[in-house]
């Protein structure tokens, strides 16, 4: 009897921090803490799988593509577009100024990304146009790779989506795409084979 | 709920189950004597409509799950199983498809309804609330559901709206990686839909249970827009209102019915029964008419706005639509809620109406002028109707005045209606 009164006095005395507090604190911080360790897993499982990742480059024959023409290849789930280009097209793409373009950064993959948008700076090669075949406004296949596709106002590539026009060498010139046409990393392992990624 | 209960056991059986879980009575104070206002019409019978829509999806997807294989390669394949060899397959899959459309055909009426009448103000804002987090865990469920039968317009819907998170400034594109577990849509984000679209029902119903209990808590509203005074005002839900929405879930399931069983095709795309390419996008893509005009909504923002790309602006303005619709209760000051005694306010909320609609309709356009235009008029008025309109008027609107209770009006309105059928004139004689 005597005890529990102690007890309670000293419970009502102590202000403050008590010992009581520290384990709360203690318990609060080693639930949030064990919570994390398991939401970390939970979330990170939904990234791309060892299989998904495993998929990550793509070797292309370009033996058969004539000047001109263009090929679809599937690399990472998405279209790459390979052009094949004229000597017009090219010029054309060249002489095209910056400062016309909605979007002047290069995103170019295999440079930082963030050079201007000229011609040379997104083609490795004035030949050969490599770009991912995937709509920066909102991820549809653009026309225009196919023979007889609507090429769009600007002779490249035209998405059906949402009308997006592409130029020659995949840069935005009219519609609601924010950015040019991505392109992957890739490089020629001889003349005409190439290597995706 | 909130009214006392008036449950009395009959039974020994009932007796001794109602000491122990009182489930009898819980089911009895809700939905049999449950003291109802005596004047609801049949625009508030789309509850129990959304409740039998509900259960139809439920069940009918429980048994599509048995026959359904989610994997890239089989599931186009596995759908025409369940259309061609399943017995009764079809009907099966039509009533899940069709049911789609009718839920959201129930829900946006009874949304319409809940603005008309000022539903959501004071003291249903949380039963408001409650309804607009089923909204949106209805409209993930339909589209997660649509992508399913991996056609055409499955795999470039999915594409379209997923692509939405890669407008997320910084970490957009890791979120839209990690929402489709890969670098495109594919396997991994069809069986994560899958999983999702059988989880989320399951979330509805629960949000329903509260979103029941927060309506009985402060009761019904109705066409007045005035509260029960007494008990005179009330009528017990059973046999008055089970046998009212009775009739109407008749009606609806004949509507259903028509669709079901002689149009089962109309409202869907016929791109859907081609398999998915990823390599082909489709001429035009247009999401389930039911999306149309938050479709249009996000089409119409095609200029950037300071730092905001219209991809971005588009997103925003897409997203933005439907969570107003979370602040409606403090956006409407006014004391008034039913628009029967908004004379100016009613105007407006015609002209929403038509601007929903309209926006659906354009949301099936091309993107083209003078659509874009068009869908840009349309949305200003969609945001301008919640933030400035009724805003506005709930401090410049005149009301009109309000019956003094909801049986004075009832009978004031049988009168009138008993006037109109005796006598040629208005005005009834009294008799010499």
């Amino acid at each position: 009897m005597n005890s529990v009164t102690q007890a309670e006095q000293g419970h009502e005395e102590q202000e403050g921090e008590t010992r009581r507090d520290f384990i709360h604190l203690l318990a609060v911080a080693a639930t949030g803490f064990a919570g994390v360790g398991v939401v970390l897993p939970a979330i990170h499982q939904m990234n791309p799988d060892a299989s998904v990742r495993a998929l990550a480059t793509k070797t292309v024959d370009l033996s058969a593509v004539d000047v001109g023409q263009a090929i679809k290849v599937m690399w990472q789930g998405k279209p790459v577009f390979i052009r094949r280009r004229t000597e017009a097209e090219i010029s054309e793409a060249a002489e095209t100024p910056v400062n016309v373009l909605p979007d002047q950064l290069s995103r170019n993959e295999n440079l930082s990304g963030s050079e201007e948008a000229t011609d040379a700076n997104r083609a490795t090669t004035a030949e050969w146009m490599v770009v991912l075949g995937v709509c920066t406004h909102l991820g549809c296949v653009p026309l225009g790779t196919d023979d007889g596709d609507n090429r769009g106002d600007f002779n490249g590539w035209f998405c059906p989506c949402h009308g997006s026009h592409y130029d020659i060498a995949g840069r935005i010139r009219k519609g609601p795409a924010p950015e040019n046409l991505g392109i992957p990393p890739y490089e020629f392992v001889s003349d005409t084979t190439l290597r995706i990624g | 709920m909130s009214h006392e209960s008036t449950y009395v056991p009959g039974t020994a059986i009932e007796r001794w189950l109602d000491r122990r879980l009182p489930i009898i009575r819980l089911g009895y104070d809700s939905f049999g004597d449950f003291p109802t206002p005596k004047n609801l019409n049949y625009w508030y019978t789309f509850g129990g409509i959304l409740t039998v829509c509900l259960m139809i999806q439920i069940v009918t997807g429980i048994i599509l799950t048995m026959h359904y294989t989610p994997h890239v390669d089989y599931a186009f394949a596995s759908v025409e199983h369940i259309m061609r060899d399943v017995n009764y397959g079809h009907i099966m899959r039509y009533a899940h498809a069709n049911g789609a459309s009718m839920f959201f055909i129930a829900v946006y009426l009874h949304m319409f309804r809940g603005l008309y009448y000022g539903s959501y103000k004071e003291p249903r804002e949380v039963l408001w609330i409650i309804g607009v987090i089923i909204f949106v865990l209805m409209m993930a469920t339909a589209f997660m559901g649509y992508v399913l039968p991996w056609g055409q317009m499955s795999f470039w819907g999915a594409t379209v709206i997923t692509s939405l998170f890669s407008a997320v400034p910084v970490f957009g594109d890791a979120l839209t990686t990690l929402l489709w577990g890969g670098y495109s849509v594919d396997n991994p984000t069809l069986n994560r839909f899958f999983a999702l679209h059988y989880l989320l029902p399951f979330l509805i119903a629960g949000a329903v249970i509260l979103h029941i209990w927060a309506l009985h808590v402060p009761g019904n509203a109705n066409p007045t827009g005035i509260e029960v005074k007494s008990s005179k005002d009330t009528v017990p839900f059973h046999p008055y209102y089970t046998v009212k929405d009775g009739f109407a879930i008749i009606v609806f399931l004949i509507m259903f019915a028509v669709f079901l069983f002689f149009m089962p095709n109309a409202l869907g795309h016929p791109d859907n029964y081609i398999p998915a390419n990823p390599l082909v996008t489709p001429e035009h893509i247009v999401p389930e008419w039911y999306f149309l005009p938050f479709y249009a909504m996000l089409r119409a923002i095609t200029f950037d706005v300071l730092f905001i790309s219209s991809k971005l602006g588009g997103v925003i303005v897409m997203f933005a639509s439907i969570l107003l619709l979370l602040f409606l209760p403090w956006l409407d000051r006014s004391k008034v809620r039913s628009h029967r005694y908004r004379p100016v306010a009613r105007g407006f909320f015609f002209l929403f109406v038509f601007d929903c609609l309209f926006l659906g309709w354009l949301g099936a356009q091309v993107a083209e002028q003078p659509y874009i235009l068009l869908s840009q008029l349309a949305t200003a008025y969609y945001f301008a109707y919640f933030l400035i309109i009724l805003p506005l008027l709930a401090v410049l609107e005149t009301p009109k005045e309000l019956p003094k209770s909801i049986s004075d009006d009832v009978l004031s309105r049988s009168q009138k209606k008993q006037a109109k059928a005796s006598s040629p004139t208005p005005v009834a004689q009294p008799a010499e």
